[in-house]
């Protein structure tokens, strides 16, 4: 078997697996004021000291979650309700048109529901924001602005830096979702800027549905779920004990490696990319080359083929790769981030994701390469 | 052989894999998307189309270990079914539906890609027997859906599998119960698919608005009623009619013609309804043509009884000699012939008389 979609979720990494297990033993509910509960409360805020160090974050912006889509739903409606309440006008919102739909639908559901405007900010071909796009759409009426850091189709990473410098310039706080970014970019919370980042364990070697919102200390964001409010009155519900420990275990082994893991990707990737060109002259590699990529991320369009058929072709060949789309019903619908790029509907449909991750190895590669032009060869036989 | 099964979400269609699996073939499963906008819970006597039915055939798949997809037909299913569906009742014929899903989408653009991707065959849950090309009813005749798989032609018949044509309903309920399938005491489906709430005559009235005209009587030819579309009329309906004359002999009345192009229903006696001639056009043969004129069995709606009748040759099809009179034979349906529990063929109702 090549699992060749680590961008979906990688495997934990055994540190977070020790740390998962260890916390699963032990008995507390973290907010109980006895033995058992200081114990579980201490795990808690180890982990929460020990996720913001890896992240260039302080303790206190830490706001743990079930997840990716937790923490962006919570950044851009919970800042989107606050900056509304402090001032009506701000009723617009600013996001990428390569957003992830954790995202795009919570934007959504504003516009449906709370009388929300979206500007989406348009994108170049390989997919990225540029700072003047964004300059353009700010004014007094915009509630906050959500850029991801790296997008998770086509791997395109954004000019977070820059970015943040013009929206801070206009007072306007920018969301960034930077879950596939965690063990292969280098990310520093302080550094980039913005208000509010959205992390998630799966991504980089922790346990699923462990994730955490940094909320800047002076970000105002109206909770979403209310109760006990344990995450600094923003996020009500028990913490996840074991979640959160596994959690800081993987984002701390992910950080301390991403530069040798961000070169051995790359490096893997380049020659899968070159191998898959010379496999099938017409492939076109979606997104961006070089630096300006995520190391793990490598994305094309097949003319000729649907991905929802090179994918079937794939997995029965034991080669586990995405489509890179959301599905609700298991349905394929065109990606919106390549037709956000120029792409038509024809090669958004004929696209193909191959992320690679911690475990991802020559094999892995061969692998799919040995499969790939058979592959190819049979769905250029099944058109519509 | 590699074999496709199409997964409803049903207690059928994942027996009929499952028994592909038995047989030691390769399967993989696909849930057909017929939807363009799926509903998340299955409401009614719906069997397939909502989120929870391709739910139920993933679970199913799960439990038989083998590779699941979902394969988005919705758009092929709006154009070749739905859409036909509007179109035959605005002609003022009355279709069959599951025929047409059969004949333009599962043996058709299902099999086509199943074919090009490298499968032998498409796995269904239909009750027919199917043995070295020879289509069959079901050892359940309460359950025979033969009826709307005469359509198929010999090649469509030479790609499908119809793994339960031996096997009563509760034969396949205990099996599935026996391997411990979720879909066991899953409910039978009924209504069309994508009518959810069973009401054909408004989901008509949707697509094809008031088109009221009169309702006559065709002995006197008087106006006794009025009516919101033809559409919402086939022959031999007797409910629902809300006639404001009653009839001169106290008798119920049916209705006997449905005309789009005079906005006419007309109805009469129950008598009238009896027809000895049958026409149908565009025959397929899907055992191989036999030579006319033929004396065989016909059935002229699904569900209906069989007549006895001769077959005769006409410029585009049959002419059909019932030895017996039928009753509310509706153009659009199906006229399929049987020898016994062989199936001959199949051909679309155009008149009858």
């Amino acid at each position: 078997m090549a699992y060749l979609d680590h961008a979906a979720s990688t495997p934990m990494l055994p540190e977070a697996v020790a740390a998962v297990t260890g916390a699963m033993a032990s008995t507390g509910n973290p907010s109980s004021l006895h033995t058992a509960g200081r114990r579980a409360r201490r795990v808690v805020e180890e982990s929460r000291e020990s996720l913001a160090r890896s992240l260039g974050a302080r303790p206190s912006e830490v706001v743990f979650t079930g997840g990716g889509t937790e923490s962006d739903n919570l950044a851009v409606k919970g800042i989107f309700f606050a900056r509304r309440a402090a001032d009506r006008r701000r009723t617009r919102i600013l996001a990428s048109a390569v957003e992830h739909h954790a995202v795009v639908d919570a934007v959504e559901w504003l516009v449906a529901h709370e009388g929300a405007q979206v500007t989406w900010l348009a994108v170049d071909q390989v997919g990225r924001v540029h700072p003047g796009v964004l300059e353009d759409a700010l004014g007094d009426d915009v509630a906050l602005a959500s850029v991801m850091w790296v997008n998770n189709e086509v791997g395109t990473v954004q000019p977070i830096r820059a970015l943040a410098d013009v929206a801070r310039a206009h007072g306007v706080p920018l969301h960034t979702d930077a879950v596939q970014a965690v063990g292969q970019l280098p990310l520093d919370f302080a550094a980039s800027g913005v208000d509010a980042l959205t992390v998630t364990g799966h991504k980089f070697g922790g346990p699923l549905g462990a994730g955490a919102l940094l909320l800047g200390r002076d970000i105002a964001c109206t909770p979403l779920l209310h109760g006990g409010g344990q995450e600094r009155d923003v996020r009500s519900g028990t913490v996840d004990v074991p979640g959160v420990a596994g959690l800081a275990a993987a984002a701390t082994v992910a950080t301390e490696r991403q530069p040798e893991t961000a070169l051995r990707l790359s490096r893997l990737r380049d020659d899968l990319v070159e191998r898959v060109q010379a496999a099938v002259p017409d492939a076109i590699l979606n997104g961006d080359k070089g630096s300006g990529r995520l190391p793990g991320n490598a994305h094309f369009s097949f003319p000729g083929c649907e991905g929802d058929s090179l994918l079937l072709l794939l997995d029965a060949r034991g080669v586990e790769v995405s489509t890179g789309s959301a599905c609700s019903a298991g349905v394929a619908r065109p990606s919106h981030v390549l037709l956000a790029m120029g792409a038509d509907e024809e090669r958004a449909r004929a696209s193909l994701r191959f992320s690679l991750g911690h475990t991802s190895t020559q094999a892995d590669v061969d692998a799919l390469m040995e499969a790939l032009p058979a592959v190819i060869e049979r769905a250029r036989l099944v058109r519509r | 052989m590699k074999l496709l099964a199409a997964m409803s979400g049903g207690v059928d269609s994942a027996v009929a894999a499952a028994l592909a699996v038995d047989a030691g073939h390769d399967v993989t499963g696909v849930h057909l998307a017929l939807s363009e906008a799926p509903a998340t819970l299955r409401s009614g006597s719906r069997g397939c189309c909502s989120k929870e039915d391709a739910h139920d055939a993933r679970r199913a798949a799960d439990l038989l270990d083998i590779p699941f997809y979902v394969w988005d037909l919705a758009a092929r299913f709006r154009e070749d079914v739905v859409e036909d569906f509007v179109a035959e009742y605005a002609a003022g014929r009355t279709p069959n539906p599951c025929l047409r899903c059969n004949e333009r989408i599962k043996f058709a653009a299902v099999l086509d890609r199943a074919r090009r991707l490298g499968f032998d065959a498409v796995v269904t849950g239909h009750h027919a027997r199917l043995v070295d090309g020879v289509l069959r009813r079901s050892v359940d005749v309460a359950k025979d859906q033969s009826y709307v798989l005469a359509v198929l032609t010999p090649d469509q018949l030479a790609g499908a599998l119809f793994p339960l044509g031996e096997m009563t309903k509760d034969e396949v309920r205990a099996d599935a119960a026996r391997r411990g399938l979720g879909v066991a005491e899953k409910p039978d489906s009924h209504d069309i698919c994508f009518i959810a709430d069973g009401d054909t005559r408004a989901f008509l009235r949707t697509h094809l608005g008031d088109q009221p005209g009169p309702v006559v009587d065709a002995l006197t030819g008087a106006v006794v009623g009025q009516h919101e579309g033809t559409y919402g009329y086939t022959v031999g309906q007797r409910r629902g009619l809300a006639l404001d004359v009653p009839a001169a002999d106290g008798r119920p009345r049916y209705v006997l013609s449905v005309s789009p192009v005079d906005r006419t229903v007309r109805v009469g006696p129950a008598r009238s309804l009896d027809v000895c001639t049958v026409r149908a056009a565009a025959p397929v043969w899907p055992s191989g043509a036999r030579p006319l004129p033929l004396r065989c069995d016909v059935q002229l709606r699904a569900h209906g009884m069989v007549h006895g009748c001769v077959v005769h040759a006409e410029a585009d099809g049959w002419r059909l000699a019932l030895s017996t009179p039928a009753r509310g034979v509706a153009a659009g349906q199906a006229a399929v012939l049987y020898d016994g529990d062989i199936v001959l063929g199949s051909a679309t109702i155009t008149s009858a008389a």
